[in-house]
C-alpha cells in the first residue's frame, strides 16, 4: 500500500488487472469459511426440516408435504421417547451439579494451593479426556459386572460425573488462571475473613467460569451415547431411545425434539453472551496495574 | 474456620482433592484395573472366570482383529488431515478476519453440538442414502450412475466422523491463532517474506501447539468411534469400536473385549507420543 511515486510509475503497467485479482485472492478465506459452515449446518437444517414433512407411520426419509402434526402431537405418540427424554434430563442435571460441584473445588486446589501430588493429579485429570470413550464405558462395564453391580439410571449417572469432572477442572481453571489475586488481598486488607472473600469477592469473580463448565457438562451429559450404551443396562435415554429406532426408522418426533433442543440451547447461549457483554460494560471489575 | 483446620492449614487442598478424586479413582482407575484384569482371565460368564495371566490373549486380539485395528488407525488419520485442512482455513480466518463477526462464527462452530450426535449422523445418513435428495437428484440428472453409492463405502464413514469431530479441531486452532501478534507477520512481509513464505515460517510454527490440540481432539474420538461404521457404513468399515461393543455386549466376551480395549488405549498413547516428539522435531527445523 504504501508504494513511492517511483515503483507505482514502474509497476503500474504491468500491474492494471491486479486490484481484481487481489479481490478475488482476499475473497478466498471467508469464501471458504462460508462453505464450511453451510457444512455445518446441512444436516442440522435437514433435522429440522423433516420434522415437517407429511409422512403415515415411522418411515421418514422423502418429502411428502408439509404438516404441523408432529408438532402439535410431540409427546403424545412415543410414551417411551418421553420417558427416554425425562431419564436423559434427569442425569443431565444431577451429573452436572455434582461434577461442577467437584470439578470447581479440584480446579480451586490446583490454582490456590501449593501441595504435593500435583503431577499425578494433572494425570487423573488428563487421561479421562484422552482416553476414547469407549474404553471408558467398556472399563466401568467391566467393573460393574465383575462387582455384581446392576446397571440403571444410577449407574449412568455415576458414569456421566466421572467423564464430566475433567472437563469442568479444565474449563475451571482456566478461568481462575486469568483471575487477579490483588482483588482479594485488597478485601483482605479490608478486614474480610477468608470465608467472606470467597463469598463476596472470588465466587462471583470466577462464576462466569462455572456456568460455562456446568454448561458443558450438562450439554455433553445430555448428548452421550457410547457410554451411556455400556453403562445402561435396560434404562433407555434419549440418544439411546434414537439408536434403537434407527433401525426402523427414526419417527418425526425425534427431529421436532431435536429442532426444540437446538433452539433452546441457542437462545440460551445468546442470552448468556448478551448478559455477560451487559455485566462487562456496566461495572469495570478488573483492575489493571 | 474451625481451630484444627487453622493449625492444619496444609490439608486444605487435599479436602478439595477429596471428592472428585476419589470419584476419579473409584470410577475411572479402578475400571481400568479391573479391565486389566479380565483380560488376563479365562472362562465365560456362565462357568465364572478364572484370573490365569493369559497373556496371550493380547496377541491372539491382534492376530483375530488386526484388519479393524488398522483399519481404525488408517480411518483416525485419514479424518485428522481432513479435519484439519478443513478446520485450518476457517480458524484461520475467524482469527485474523473475523473482524466483528468473529463471535457469530465462532457461535457457527459450535452449533453442531447443540443438536445430539446421534442425530446429526442420522442426518448425513439421510443426506447420503442412495436414492436421498442428493445422489437421487443427481441420478434423475444423469450426472452420476445409479449404481454409485456413498452409504455404505469408507466415504460415508470418514465423511461423517470428519463431520462430527470437526469443531473439536477448529476450537484449539482459533485460541492458537488468536494468540498470534499481528505485528510478527508484518514484520515478515516487511523483510520481503511472501505471504505463503510469512505463513509457513511465521504463523504456521506459532500455531503448532493448537495444531497438536487439535489433531488429539480428532485422532483420539475419530480412532474409538464406531457409531459411524454402523450406521453409515457396511460390514466392510467395521472398526475396531464395533468390534469391543460387539464382544461386550452382545457376545459377552468379556476377557478378549477388555484386551482390546487396553491395546486401543495403548495404541492410542503411543501415537500420542510418537506425534509430540515428531512436532517437537519440525518445531527445530521450521
Amino acid at each position: 500500500m504504501a508504494a513511492t511515486a517511483g515503483t507505482v510509475s514502474r509497476a503500474s503497467a504491468p500491474e492494471r488487472p491486479r486490484p481484481l485479482m487481489q479481490r478475488i485472492g482476499r475473497a478466498v478465506l471467508p469464501a471458504y469459511t462460508g462453505l464450511v459452515v453451510i457444512y455445518l449446518f446441512l444436516p442440522i437444517v435437514v433435522m429440522a426440516v423433516f420434522g415437517f414433512n407429511d409422512i403415515e407411520g415411522r418411515f421418514n426419509f422423502t418429502w411428502q408435504g408439509f404438516t404441523l402434526d408432529h408438532w402439535q402431537n410431540l409427546f403424545n405418540r412415543y410414551p417411551a421417547l418421553n420417558q427416554s427424554l425425562l431419564n436423559s434430563l434427569t442425569v443431565g442435571i444431577i451429573s452436572t451439579l455434582v461434577a461442577t460441584i467437584f470439578g470447581t473445588l479440584i480446579g480451586l486446589a490446583l490454582t490456590r494451593y501449593e501441595f504435593r501430588g500435583r503431577t499425578p493429579l494433572n494425570l487423573l485429570i488428563f487421561l479421562p479426556i484422552a482416553t476414547p470413550e469407549i474404553v471408558l464405558g467398556a472399563s466401568l462395564l467391566a467393573m460393574f459386572v465383575s462387582a455384581g453391580i446392576g446397571r440403571d439410571l444410577t449407574t449412568i449417572t455415576i458414569a456421566h460425573i466421572m467423564f464430566n469432572i475433567s472437563f469442568v477442572v479444565v474449563t475451571v481453571r482456566a478461568r481462575i488462571a486469568g483471575f487477579d489475586r490483588a482483588l482479594e488481598e485488597a478485601a483482605m486488607d479490608l478486614g474480610a475473613d477468608e470465608w467472606t472473600t470467597f463469598r463476596k469477592v472470588t465466587f462471583p469473580l470466577i462464576f462466569p467460569g462455572i456456568l460455562a463448565a456446568a454448561l458443558l457438562a450438562f450439554a455433553l451429559s445430555i448428548d452421550d451415547f457410547v457410554i451411556t450404551q455400556f453403562t445402561a443396562g435396560q434404562t433407555v435415554t434419549f440418544p439411546l431411545w434414537v439408536y434403537g429406532a434407527s433401525r426402523i426408522g427414526v419417527p418425526p418426533q425425534v427431529n421436532v425434539m431435536g429442532t426444540l433442543i437446538f433452539f433452546i440451547a441457542l437462545v440460551g447461549i445468546v442470552l448468556w453472551v448478551v448478559l455477560q457483554r451487559r455485566e462487562m460494560t456496566a461495572v469495570p471489575t478488573t483492575v489493571d496495574h | 474456620m474451625p481451630g484444627w483446620l487453622r493449625r492444619h492449614r496444609g490439608i486444605i487442598p487435599y479436602l478439595f482433592l477429596v471428592p472428585g478424586g476419589l470419584w476419579l479413582t473409584l470410577f475411572f482407575v479402578v475400571p481400568l484395573i479391573t479391565t486389566a484384569s479380565v483380560a488376563l482371565q479365562e472362562g465365560s460368564l456362565g462357568t465364572g472366570y478364572r484370573l490365569t495371566f493369559n497373556f496371550g490373549i493380547f496377541v491372539e486380539a491382534i492376530q483375530t482383529w488386526d484388519t479393524q485395528l488398522v483399519r481404525s488407525l488408517q480411518f483416525g488419520l485419514i479424518v485428522t488431515v481432513l479435519t484439519m485442512l478443513i478446520g485450518y482455513p476457517m480458524a484461520y480466518t475467524i482469527a485474523f478476519r473475523g473482524g466483528r463477526y468473529k463471535n457469530i462464527l465462532l457461535l457457527f462452530v459450535i452449533m453442531p453440538f447443540f443438536t445430539s450426535f446421534i442425530i446429526r449422523t442420522i442426518s448425513w445418513k439421510f443426506i447420503l442414502a442412495d436414492q436421498g435428495f442428493v445422489l437421487g437428484t443427481l441420478k434423475d440428472l444423469g450426472i452420476v450412475e445409479d449404481s454409485f453409492r456413498l452409504l455404505a463405502t469408507p466415504v460415508a464413514v470418514i465423511s461423517g466422523i470428519t463431520y462430527n469431530f470437526l469443531p473439536f479441531v477448529v476450537l484449539p486452532l482459533y485460541v492458537a491463532l488468536e494468540r498470534i501478534d499481528p505485528r510478527l507477520i508484518e514484520a515478515a512481509n516487511d523483510l520481503y517474506a511472501s505471504r505463503f513464505q510469512a505463513f509457513l515460517r511465521v504463523t504456521l510454527p506459532l500455531s503448532i501447539s493448537g495444531v497438536f490440540a487439535a489433531s488429539l481432539l480428532s485422532f483420539i474420538p475419530a480412532v474409538g468411534d464406531y457409531l459411524n461404521a454402523e450406521l453409515l457404513g457396511s460390514r466392510n468399515e467395521t472398526m475396531i469400536g464395533n468390534v469391543i461393543q460387539r464382544l461386550y455386549l452382545v457376545n459377552n466376551d468379556y476377557p478378549q473385549a477388555s484386551a482390546l480395549s487396553l491395546i486401543l488405549m495403548l495404541g492410542i498413547l503411543v501415537s500420542v507420543v510418537v506425534y509430540r516428539r515428531f512436532l517437537r522435531g519440525q518445531e527445530l527445523t521450521v
